[in-house]
Parts: C-alpha cells; structure tokens; sequence
C-alpha cells in the first residue's frame, strides 16, 4: 500500500550565478517499509526529506507534480494546514540532537508539548505518555530525564529523545535524516535498533537519509542512490552489492574493509553524463 | 627503532572535587615509519592522547618520548620539527580570511625556512593539489581540499611523526579514499610515522599496522590488524566494538 507518492520534485534556489537546482525531477513512493536514500554531501538527499514536509524556507523553491500523502496532495495545503500534517501525519529526525532540541525547555515539556499539540490530554496523561514513550526508546531512569535540559545528555540519548518526541504523536511516516551519523559506532546499533522496532510495530513507511552504504544494506528495504539531485539508480537493500551504475558502484569500492585488505583504494571518478542522465523512478 | 614511546600516561583536566581523569596509565610505542591506530568510542581519550603528545593538554604525568629523546613539558623548539598534527574538521582548522598562500607561507616562515615560494608550490604539489589552489580561501575549496591543504601544513616543517586526528571522518567516503591514499603515498615517500585516531575500525585497519583499542581512557588492547582482520580480538570490548562495525 502507498502512504506517500512523490512526483518529479524539483527544490530550486535562485542566486547571483543563476538558478541552483538542488533536486532534480525525483519521482518515488513509499509503503510501509524501510525506503533508503543515500548520496554525498550536496546530492540533495537531505533537500528531498525536507521539500516533503514543505520545510524549504523561501527563497527556495519547490515544486512538484504531486506529493500526496495517502491520496492527499501535500503541495495544494497552505502553511496552517502543513502544520497539521507535520509531526502528527509525517514526522522528521533530524541529524544532530544538539541542534534540534530546545536548549531552555526540559526534555520533558518538548516531548509533552510534542504529545500535546496533536492529542487533547491534560497534562497528567501527557506527562504519563511522555514517561512511557522515553522507555520505549531505552532511556534508564526516564523520570529524571524529563527533568533534565538537553546540554546534560550525551549525544545517544539526545538522539533517542529526538525519536521518543517525534513518535510520540504516532505519525504514520517517519523520515530519518542522518539519525546515527553523530554517534559512535557501538550506540549507533542501539538507536537504529529502537528505530527499527518502532517501525514495525507501527506499521509505519520509514524514509531513512544516509551517506553510510553498509549500514543502508542492512538495515533498509530499498535504497533510492541519488547525485546530483536525481535518483541514478534504484535497488533492493540487499542486492545494494551488486548494484550496476558505476557511481553506486565507486561509492562501494571506495571504503576500506576490514576482510579486504588492499594497498591502495579506489577513487570514484565522475561521469559528467551521470548528472545529465534523467532520473531514475522510484515508483513502484 | 623506536620512534615514539608512552609510557604510564595520564592526563587530566580540571582539579579537586571536578577533575576528570581523560587518559589513564596508557602506555604503547610506535617504530620508525609504522601506523599505529587508536580506535574508541568519543569520550574514552584517543585524541587526547594526541594532544598531550602535542602539547595541547597541560596536565599530564608520566613519560613520552620521540625518537629517543624524552619530552619536556616546556617543548623545545625542535620538537614541532619533528612532531605534527593533522585535525578532524577540516572547516574548523583553517583561518577563513587567509588564503592558501599565507597558510603555508606563515607556517614555513616560522618553522625557519628561507625559500618559501619554492616550498609552497612544492608543498601543495605533494598533496596533489598543484598552483592553481595557492591564492585560493577556505571557502574556495570542498572538504575534500581543504583537508588537503590541512595536511599540507603539517608537512611544512618536514615532520617525521604525524599525528592524526580523525582525518576522514567529516569528508564523504569517495573523498576518504582520495585523502586515505595520499596520506599512503606520503607516508612511503617521506618516510613518515602515524599516529592515527578514528572511530572506524576498517579505516584504522586499511591504514594501520597495530592498533590499541581504548575505553573509559584505558588502553583495553593492543592488537596488531592480521588479529583485527581475523576477529581474533581477546578483550571482550574490542569484541564487542568489532561486532558493531562489521
């Protein structure tokens, strides 16, 4: 079943040299699984996850021939409506805690204020939630949790609260830009881990941004490999290895590995044609 | 030989009731022209370490020598002819209002070198960059440059211990293969030791020879990479890190 349908989205930002076109015509749906988008810095992946939930400040600007969310075209809603949709439809992880939380609210009045812009409950009953919700993402000692401020957490818990807040109004889409790129290999397990359990308990559609291909392969259903603001190449999470187009391919034979070892390793040259080729459709 | 000995490191920071004791008892050494690689989770005190080694961390007790000689706490002015250091974010470690050109032309000014036109050009040729970069800003340039130019730097003063700090971790993977095997290259032609921080074992295990695993600023291990290569890690962290990033 298709939660999220997106059609030949465009983000475009004008400037002195011209138009910059971040993303480029990108077509691609999601159901309930676990979509992958992975690319570089500055392939537009990022850009794709936030043109979505219409988080393009001007003078940016997106277009598109549809993003629909269950049937509901997501372009045609004004600013107030978008607001409904955002954090209670479709909600957004984004990659680094420190700068994604309140610095002077406790951890506990975001995530009850999250709770409660979109559910009408007293506080108790919020707070109630709030306490579940942190368990729920493994935080030890919750209570004291909500009292805390974010510069008192380590970068894993922020992390963590980041989810407990953004689940907690139950969207039926996560999308999760970088989630685990800030955090250290051993807590990076731990977070994808709740994500994932989360998820399928949900039946949630997951839109998971990432420059990691490894953690990609195993974690995800489906991969959407994107440069230069279109999709080049579209795979199964699981064959990712055996993908074909020859940038996916570089981006694979550029890491280090440990089973391996090689003198030297090989550098990605580019193809001026893979930015010229059309995109590649994500729809299934 | 032995270019680079710890021994019964410690380094602190703070005192009384706040102190925190970063690295505790580490000791290792490092031959003439190997890789040795720290890994760890951040917050168990590789790259500080590094910067005691450097100077950077003031309080510190026990023993650091290179090549042969011990290490004052006041360095002596030799000492950052032998020694440098390279560090993670190439956005942060490069003044944004001085060109290419000054970078290198100070940093080769103060380390007493007379001919620094010639230098500059020979130093940005070894790092693969060539002239055309020389009056270029940090902001002219991508990651990818920057770092090249950060490594640049730190071979002005013609070092034979480099230090590494995280060198890849903020560059995209097709541009870590490029910085990876520069610094390959370098370390054969110049004959060059590392001592290499990172968080990702593959990259530590691609780069170096011997690797010390670190946690709670205790050294855990040290392992050579055929013992890494072939999990045969004895320390239960050093497992568990091993599982994790495979």
């Amino acid at each position: 079943m298709t939660l999220l349908d997106v059609e030949n989205l465009w983000v475009k930002f004008p400037s002195r040299q011209g138009v910059f076109e971040a993303v480029r015509g990108v077509s691609f749906t999601l159901g309930r699984e676990r979509l992958a988008i992975v690319g570089e810095s500055g392939s537009g992946k990022s850009m794709t996850g936030r043109a979505i939930l219409q988080l393009i400040r001007p003078p940016g600007i997106v277009t598109a021939d549809q993003v629909s969310l269950e049937g509901v075209n997501l372009m045609q809603k004004t600013e107030r409506e978008m607001r409904d949709v955002r954090g209670k439809r479709v909600s957004m992880v984004m990659q680094d805690p420190k700068f994604s939380l309140n610095p002077v609210m406790t951890i506990g009045q975001q995530i009850i204020e999250a709770y409660r812009l979109h559910n009408k409950a007293n506080k108790s009953i919020a707070y109630e939630k709030a306490l579940s919700m942190l368990e729920a993402v493994s935080i030890r000692d919750p209570k004291r949790v909500m009292r805390a401020y974010p510069h008192e957490m380590s970068g894993g818990m922020g992390q963590r609260i980041m989810i407990a807040m953004m689940l907690i109004p139950s969207p039926e889409i996560l999308i999760a830009d970088e989630p685990t790129s800030a955090l250290d290999v051993s807590v990076q397990r731990q977070v994808l881990s709740i994500i994932d359990t989360l998820v399928t308990d949900r039946g949630m559609g997951l839109i998971f941004i990432s420059h990691d291909l490894n953690l990609v392969a195993d974690f995800c259903d489906r991969v959407l490999i994107m440069y230069s603001g279109r999709i080049v190449e579209v795979c199964d999470a699981k064959n990712l290895h055996e993908a074909k187009h020859p940038y996916t391919r570089g981006l694979l034979n550029s890491l280090p590995r440990l089973n391996a070892p090689r003198k030297k390793l090989d550098v990605l040259s580019r193809d001026p044609a893979w930015s010229e080729a059309p995109s590649v459709s994500g729809r299934v | 030989m032995t270019m680079l000995t710890i021994e019964n490191l410690c380094v602190w920071f703070g005192g009384g009731r706040d102190r925190v004791d970063a690295v505790r008892q580490a000791s290792f050494h490092v031959e003439r022209g190997a890789s040795f690689g720290l890994v760890g989770e951040s917050g168990s005190g590789k790259s500080t370490i590094l910067r005691a080694i450097m100077g950077l961390a003031p309080n510190w007790s026990g023993r650091i020598s290179v090549d042969g000689q011990p290490v004052t706490k006041k360095r002596q002015k030799g000492f950052y002819k032998t020694v440098q250091m390279v560090f993670q974010d190439p956005y942060a470690s490069l003044h944004p209002r001085h060109s290419v050109d000054q970078v290198l032309g100070e940093t080769l000014h103060l380390h007493g070198f007379r001919d620094i036109d010639a230098r500059v050009v020979k130093l940005l040729d070894d790092v693969g960059l060539g002239g055309k970069f020389r009056f270029r800003y940090p902001h002219q340039l991508s990651g990818g440059q920057r770092q090249r130019v950060a490594i640049a730097r730190s071979l002005a003063a013609e070092p034979s211990i480099l230090l590494l700090d995280e060198p890849t971790s903020a560059l995209d993977v097709s541009v870590q293969a490029e910085i990876l095997n520069l610094l390959t290259d370098l370390r054969l032609e110049q004959k060059l030791t590392y001592v290499m921080v990172s968080h990702d074992l593959s990259v530590v295990g691609h780069m170096c020879e011997q690797l010390a695993v670190m946690k709670d600023g205790e050294i855990v291990e040290i392992m050579d990479v055929e013992t890494l290569r072939n999990a045969q890690a004895r320390h239960s962290y050093s497992r568990e890190l091993l599982a994790a990033s495979i």
